[in-house]
């Protein structure tokens, strides 16, 4: 099954969706990202019982403190889907990249470079 | 231990909206336990409050250091050498912490990141409970272990209060009445004849009736 999904997508693998906390999503905010998902196995077959659970809740922090410093919440979701479910991940892939293209790119990643042409400006 | 809970994000950038150089300070006790002021905590903080200046045009340094206590002079000098690098220090740790910085680094304004709430216990994740008021003088040995002052809505000694229902307090039927915790606690232990004795009058001078209080220990004063 060789299927393709957008390839504005890059992919960081962690052990567990337990393993992801509130700092790794704002982090990849602060560094530039248009958006965040997180895709963890199906609730109630996590092999570490409650890896995706806590997932979850972490993601719905960081969509809290997104939303309210101006970034906006819906820029971070959470799916859930079994491993063998590659039509699910492309379709999650499309939804996701199509929700971002929509609200269109971080706002931190344009008032980077704003401060830096003002600054280069000065400078110059 | 202390029982802190961040302030909104609304509150705390309206106070620290005027600097540009903002030290950023946990500690490692009481807070990181509440999960409110902590390693953890600060960094994500730190990296919301960024975010959000710099969406606004504005490129600001938020340094992140977590001490291991801020209520102690030995952990609090560590910043000591470091202090003048910054325009104003937002605290993570208790009201303790933030007094403390404040008394000794008396040029910079320090901000409170937390609303200090009370002294509890971690009942489970995500929830804390209230369990003493420092009043000063304990009374724990004389209520099967339970405590009415801090416990009951209306700190009563000899209880339950009319108010009590089923096992619960009229404030709210989540909430325990702390007598009839008391009392279920003497039955448990056979000691229900300590339930029929009239508690004395308390002497309320040792509570913040009395003013702010000390702790004096000549003994292992230096």
């Amino acid at each position: 099954m060789r299927l393709s999904y957008p390839t504005s997508i890059k992919i960081i693998r962690v052990p567990c969706t337990g393993k992801v906390d509130v700092i790794h999503i704002l982090r990849s905010f602060e560094k530039g990202a248009d958006g965040v998902y997180v895709v963890g196995c199906m609730e109630g077959d996590c092999h570490f019982n409650k890896g995706n659970f806590r997932a979850r809740k972490r993601v719905e922090q960081a969509q809290k403190l997104l939303e309210d410093i101006g970034i906006g919440g819906e820029r971070v979701k959470m799916y859930n889907l079994s491993s063998s479910e590659a039509p699910l991940f492309v379709e999650y892939a499309k939804e996701m990249s199509e929700k971002i293209l929509e609200l269109g790119p971080n706002p931190i990643k344009e008032a980077k470079k704003s401060l830096r042409g003002q600054n280069e400006a000065v400078s110059g | 231990m202390i029982v802190a809970e961040r302030k909104p994000i609304d509150e705390i950038i309206e106070k620290i909206k005027d600097y540009n150089k903002i030290l950023l300070l946990g500690c490692n006790e009481c807070v990181t336990v509440c999960e409110a002021g902590g390693k953890k905590e600060v960094g994500v903080l730190a990296s919301a409050l960024r975010m959000y200046f710099l969406n606004k045009g504005k490129e600001i340094l938020i340094d992140e250091i977590t001490l291991e206590r801020q209520c102690d002079h030995e952990y609090l000098e560590e910043i000591r050498d470091r202090i003048d690098q910054y325009d104003a220090v937002l605290s993570l740790a208790c009201g303790v912490g933030v007094q403390f910085m404040a008394d000794k680094y008396l040029s910079t304004p320090v901000y409170p990141g937390v609303n200090t709430c009370f002294l509890g216990a971690t009942e489970k994740r995500g929830l804390w409970t209230e369990r003493c008021q420092a009043c000063g003088q304990c009374i724990l040995a004389s209520t099967g272990g339970i405590c009415p002052i801090s416990r009951c809505a209306k700190r009563v000694l000899n209880g339950p209060c009319g108010g009590s229902t089923n096992g619960k307090c009229e404030l709210s039927k989540e909430l325990d009445c702390a007598w009839q915790l008391i009392i279920d606690r003497l039955k448990a232990m056979d000691r229900l004849d300590d339930y029929e004795k009239l508690a004395d009058i308390k002497d309320w001078s040792s509570d913040r009736a009395g003013g702010p209080r000390k702790v004096v220990r000549e003994d292992v004063q230096e």
